[in-house]
């Protein structure tokens, strides 16, 4: 049923389209860029941004920053929402079921074709923005720039709070977050660390937005559900007065990914962005088939 | 095939199905019949394990649903309401995925059966455009094939000619008789009068979620001791055939008699031009109606049509006619094009 369900995925002219749109957001930026020559200072806007224009290497985990409050969740929640509702509501639902194919299979395949997307959709944007990078933001000055992202993670991590670190490193060599210099290898096992950490931290929203499409056949509702419960939680991560549940909520260490281009990485909020996913899958797959495997398919 | 023992489905205070007890025979061609609402498609859905039944219990090739859904569900085509298919795929790619979907699919046939199907309902020469531009009619064969992919022993079709056109509708039966010739059971919910005494050989009725009746087609439709007689010079025939004349329409008499051919006899030893002479049936839907209320689509209604007689012109004794239009009809078995 996995393959199944991701050959539909692949078939889909709308996975392509939406993965086409999430790529086009950093290619404007970088295009921004490279005529305005015009970067946001270090320590303001997206992360990573102000480092690119000295590094095109440098754009794919400054791509992936821009694409990851927005854009990926939004897609994911909408990929998500659809994935019951809307073969409900086209009727294909009940024709796969009387196949048969266990509900709970369903859902477990169903995830995992989201969680394909997801990764597709990271990889992609991590292929087009070095391309983009190198392309239009130029190749490797040698030069390099610690930032500090955002200052979402000024509070967090050693080495983080300092003023960006402007350093000229020999050779091709780029600096990390701490200012150490990373190799060429280094920075290409931290960027798939970041891309695998993204992908799941896709996973909460994905396991919302399933459970809501097996309770409405209307994949809109889920998709906007879904989407509802992540700004909520956007909204109380930067509340001072929601701290007691921030620890909880699926967005709270989204950024953490930032940590792998930190040296040493730096593992706490990893580890922790990867136990609150696990945790929602958990708990909203459970529920998604809690309330799918006794339902009755009618539509 | 398809036994279920009391069978009951309540949608919140709404009992859409109550205590059906149905038997459904190996080689059946079983038809199931209900105004709209009456709980035909949640009977089905009930068959097919996707809707689970408030009590009762139901038993499919002799096996337990939905307990046993998993071994049973892959010997059974199945036709839901609507064909539905993923409309940016071609037919094709809809049922080798469909096929894929599910346990006990054989990848090595899965091409040569998707099209074997195709062929079946008249489909073997699409190409390869997408199911969104397929007509309501090219739809309705998909979804028939992709029920004949798996080459089942029992075919479970929900208003199967829903939108076909005559020869689709004429296809569709010569394609079930055939599959049926081949072994297959058939069990069809319909509304459609016409389609079922066609081609059934049994029928159920549902009326507000009750199996109000459910016999062999060819007991319910004896003869009813009634002949109708087309003939020329036809007081000739009233006053030859004193009393036995229950009514008169034009040219057409019907007549008491057990037998047929005698009465034929008698007409022609008087030298009275017999144009037409057939034993009265009752016709399915005269069946249906006495048996059934209004549908659940209408609120308020008059009495049930058949209750209401429109006769045109009695000649003797109108009371013990139950039937104004076998009159006008005189085929052999009750034409069945006369339902709605």
């Amino acid at each position: 049923m996995i393959a199944v369900e991701l050959a539909k995925l692949v078939r889909r002219p709308r996975t392509w389209m939406s993965i086409a749109t999430i790529c086009a957001l950093p290619l404007v930026v970088a295009i921004f860029i490279a005529v305005t020559h015009l970067e946001p200072p270090p320590g303001q806007g997206s992360a990573f941004l102000s480092a690119v224009l000295n590094e095109g290497q440098l754009y794919p985990a400054a791509a992936l920053a821009l694409v990851l409050p927005v854009f990926l969740p939004v897609a994911v929640a909408f990929i998500a929402g659809d994935s019951i509702a809307g073969e409900a509501s086209a009727g294909t639902l009940r024709y796969l079921l009387a196949r048969p194919v266990g509900r709970t299979k369903l859902l477990i395949a169903k995830l995992v074709s989201i969680t394909a997307f997801t990764t597709l959709s990271v990889v992609a944007v991590t292929v087009t923005s070095y391309a983009t990078g190198v392309l239009i933001l130029g190749p490797s000055r040698a030069a390099a720039v610690g930032v500090a992202p955002g200052g979402i993670s000024s509070s967090i991590g050693p080495g983080a709070g300092g003023a960006p670190t402007a350093g000229l490193q020999s050779g091709a060599a780029i600096t990390s977050l701490s200012g150490a210099p990373l190799t060429f290898l280094e920075l290409i096992e931290r960027v798939l660390g970041a891309m695998a950490f993204i992908s799941v931290s896709m996973l909460g929203v994905a396991a919302i937005a399933l459970f809501l499409s097996t309770i409405t056949d209307s994949a809109l509702g889920a998709a906007l559900g879904a989407l509802a419960a992540l700004i909520a939680s956007e909204v109380l991560v930067t509340l001072n007065a929601a701290s007691a549940v921030q620890p909880y909520l699926p967005t709270r260490y989204w950024l953490a990914w930032i940590d792998f281009f930190r040296q040493p990485i730096f593992w706490r909020d990893i580890q922790h962005g990867f136990a609150i996913q696990a945790v929602y899958v958990v708990v909203f797959l459970a529920a998604a088939w809690a309330n799918f495997a006794t339902k009755d398919v009618t539509t | 095939m398809i036994t279920t023992q009391n069978l009951t489905k309540r949608f919140g205070r709404v009992e859409a199905v109550r205590e059906v007890s149905l038997d459904v025979r190996e080689g059946d061609r079983y038809g199931l019949l209900g105004p709209n609402g009456s709980g035909k498609t949640t009977l089905v859905r009930m068959l097919l394990g996707l809707v689970y039944a408030t009590s009762g219990s139901i038993s499919v090739l002799g096996e337990p649903i939905p307990g046993r859904a998993r071994h049973v569900l892959p010997e059974i085509g199945a036709l839901i309401e609507q064909p539905a298919a993923y409309p940016h795929l071609s037919g094709r790619a809809n049922l080798r995925l469909l096929d894929a979907a599910g346990p006990h699919s054989a990848r090595r046939t899965r091409r040569r059966r998707v099209d074997d199907a195709l062929e079946e309902v008249g489909l073997a020469a699409i190409d390869g455009r997408p199911v969104r531009a397929y007509s309501l009619g090219m739809r309705q064969r998909l979804g028939l094939a992709a029920a004949l992919v798996r080459r089942p022993r029992l075919l479970v079709l929900d208003e199967p000619t829903n939108g076909l056109d005559p020869r689709g509708i004429r296809d569709m039966r010569d394609l079930l008789l055939r599959l049926n010739a081949e072994g297959v059971t058939i069990f069809l919910s319909s509304h459609l009068l016409p389609e079922v005494s066609a081609l059934c050989t049994r029928v159920g009725v549902l009326d507000s979620g009750r199996l109000v009746l459910q016999d062999q087609l060819a007991d319910l439709q004896k003869p009813t001791g009634r002949v109708l007689v087309s003939c020329d010079e036809p007081e000739r025939a009233v006053a030859l055939l004193d009393g036995l004349v229950e009514r008169r329409d034009g040219a057409d008499l019907v007549v008491r008699s057990a037998d047929p051919a005698e009465l034929n006899a008698r007409l022609v030893a008087a030298d009275v031009p017999v144009r037409a002479l057939a034993q009265e049936r009752r016709a399915l839907e005269e069946i249906v109606l006495a048996v059934t209320g209004a549908g659940a689509d209408q609120f308020g209604a008059r009495a049930p049509a058949a209750a209401t007689p429109a006769d045109p012109s009695p000649v003797a004794d109108p009371a013990p006619v139950a039937d104004p239009s076998s009159v006008a009809d005189p085929a052999p078995v009750a034409d069945p094009g006369d339902a709605p």
